[in-house]
């Protein structure tokens, strides 16, 4: 982690965008591998960002805090987006909320002790017929139990060990 | 199950995803190829807008309108983008129609560009919706490999590339300029129309912006012709079939595809297996977070975009959000306006500022703090919102406080009277 990413992909990135004929369309992307490889998004990241897309830090910088899935905050290993939106709120996302922050000793915006977990809420995901429903990394899980819950935090956090 | 026909999801099965060789097996790509050889762009803008298909994203345009005030003569370049942003709440069709059958958008989009002579198309995608953006992509890789997509499309002569956009997350990227914004890599707040995008767009070049649904309909008008595709839809004026995503508090929530103009009624005890715990409904969002609700008044409306605009809302998305007996409709209400204001984009005054006043009065009501000041306080709101904003955010999340307030006046003030929630 001690790098934002590693050399061959910020040359990988640089090809990719030799040539573009717009460079900037590729910015989201930039900041995604970014925090895929460093877990977030560091000023350094911004920089890095704009180095590699040929614009200033600040025309990055004005993406990267638009979007609520570009993390500008030292995060966990794994981010865990709860639902709070009209589907899940009526089939119990309150509770799951409550039982997530009970279990994992956070609030909202906060990182578990061990740096596993960031708890954070979300707008719909796309998954009403499953609700209540969170999205941990890229993966969505829907029909939440309780002992659902612990199921998915128990692997997940297996698979996150540092 | 209904005796109703399946047209988008014809080739759904329950947890499969249906690739080139299962797609052409069912008929797949035979709506590009007769565009491509039999049609000019011209005669297939006209099939379109002759089938009478409307935007399935939410506003419930005419495609074949829109699609006739694109410059498709016009040399030089030109986009169609396909928008997936799909984050209003209750919404999630176009992500079952994606995990079900990906080449479906695909040739629908070749169809559309072709339509609209667009060398070049972008997939817009929202961040959650992974599972779809690696469906999509292999889809796409396959197409490629057989000859669909790129130059030279089935020896046709025309050429069009489609590349696959993954966002990071926001509802106003759903707002076709925003989103347009957000491809560009510049802060996707909305901008201002005119120039609409037809003229000025991507890049500053002629955009056509459709939804995932929109496109995916495309193929099997081409294929059966405009009467045919009328003729699918159980009103008069109405053509096509629907893809209804049930949500909230019922027995089944399935995303079901129906004829349009099928009553909400049937909807909710056919498909939704009536509402949950043996309860009785109360009310409903129709068609996603911005459309004003529904109640049992509404239960043999047939919906379709003209019905449900008669009964002063929105089909909207069609994604039916159920609520029982037990619901507070100001703390539902309350849960939809806190969604808005945190997805405001902040650019504007009515909706930044004037969203935030909206759930600072519906947390005050909901608490129990309310006073009868509060209620004409809200209206005031509500008049002051409303067409007021730069974008149709601040619009839609008026939907549900102008119906709150029309339809469930009594239960508001109830609560300022009793100085608590009458349903907690």
């Amino acid at each position: 982690m001690s790098q934002i990413l590693p050399q061959e992909q910020i040359d990988a990135w640089k090809e990719r965008v030799t040539g573009h004929a717009h460079p900037m369309e590729l910015v989201v992307d930039v900041l995604r591998a970014i925090q895929a490889h460093h877990g977030w998004v560091p000023d350094a990241g911004v920089e890095l960002a704009a180095e590699i897309l040929g614009t200033t830090p600040l025309r990055v910088e004005e993406i990267a805090t638009f979007y609520d899935k570009i993390y500008r905050r030292p995060v966990g290993r794994r981010v865990i987006h709860v639902c709070d939106s009209i589907c899940c709120w009526s089939r119990g996302a309150e509770e799951v909320v409550g039982f997530l922050r009970e279990r994992l000793g956070i609030g909202f915006g906060e990182t578990s002790a061990d740096g596993c977990f960031t708890l954070l809420p979300s707008c719909c995901l796309g998954a009403c017929g499953e609700a209540p429903a969170m999205m941990i990394g890229l993966t969505t899980h829907g029909n939440l139990t309780p002992a659902r819950i612990l199921a998915i935090l128990a692997a997940e956090s297996g698979e996150a060990a540092p | 199950m209904s005796g109703y026909p399946r047209v988008l999801f014809k080739n759904r099965r329950p947890g499969e995803t249906l690739f080139l060789d299962d797609y052409l097996a069912a008929g797949g790509y035979a709506g590009l190829r007769k565009a491509l050889k039999t049609m000019t762009p011209a005669e297939v803008t006209a099939t379109v807008k002759a089938a009478g298909l409307r935007g399935r994203g939410g506003a419930g345009f005419v495609t074949g309108l829109k699609w006739s005030f694109f410059p498709a003569d016009q040399p030089g370049e030109k986009y169609l983008v396909c928008n997936g942003d799909e984050m209003e709440p209750g919404t999630y069709k176009d992500r079952q129609l994606l995990l079900a059958d990906p080449h479906q958008l695909i040739e629908g989009m070749l169809i559309a560009a072709y339509a609209l002579q667009a060398p070049v198309g972008y997939i817009f995608l929202r961040y959650a919706y992974e599972d779809c953006a690696r469906n999509v992509e292999r889809a796409l890789g396959e197409a490629r490999r057989a000859g669909f997509l790129g130059t030279n499309i089935l020896g046709s002569g025309f050429s069009c590339e489609l590349h696959l956009h993954r966002s990071a997350g926001r509802y106003i990227l759903g707002e076709e300029t925003a989103l347009l914004n957000g491809l560009e890599g510049r802060r996707p707040n909305p901008r201002s129309k005119p120039p609409f995008p037809a003229q000025k767009g991507l890049f500053g070049k002629p955009t056509t912006v459709n939804n995932v649904e929109t496109l995916a309909n495309v193929p099997h008008i081409i294929v059966h012709g405009a009467d045919w595709y009328q003729g699918l839809a159980l009103t008069e004026k109405g053509a096509g079939t629907k893809l209804f995503g049930l949500s909230g508090h019922l027995n089944h929530t399935p995303c079901v595809e129906l004829p349009l103009g099928v009553p909400l009624g049937e909807i909710i005890s056919d498909h939704g297996g009536g509402v949950w715990q043996g309860r009785n409904f109360k009310a409903c969002l129709p068609g996603g977070a911005s459309t004003p609700f529904l109640t049992r008044a509404h239960w043999d409306l047939p919906m379709d975009f003209d019905t449900l605009a008669a009964a002063h809302s929105r089909l909207g998305t069609a994604c039916v959000t159920v609520f029982d007996e037990g619901t507070c409709m100001v703390a539902a209400t309350l849960n939809l306006n806190r969604f808005f204001q945190r997805e405001s984009c902040g650019w504007c005054t009515p909706c930044r500022d004037g969203l935030a006043m909206v759930s600072w009065l519906l947390e005050k009501i909901e608490s129990g703090r309310g006073t009868p000041d509060d209620i004409p306080m809200l209206q005031d709101q509500l008049r002051n919102i409303s067409g007021r904003s730069f974008c149709a955010l601040a619009e839609g999340a008026m939907g549900p406080v102008e119906a709150l307030l029309r339809l469930f006046m009594d239960e508001v003030e109830d609560h300022v009277k009793k100085g608590r929630c009458p349903f907690n």
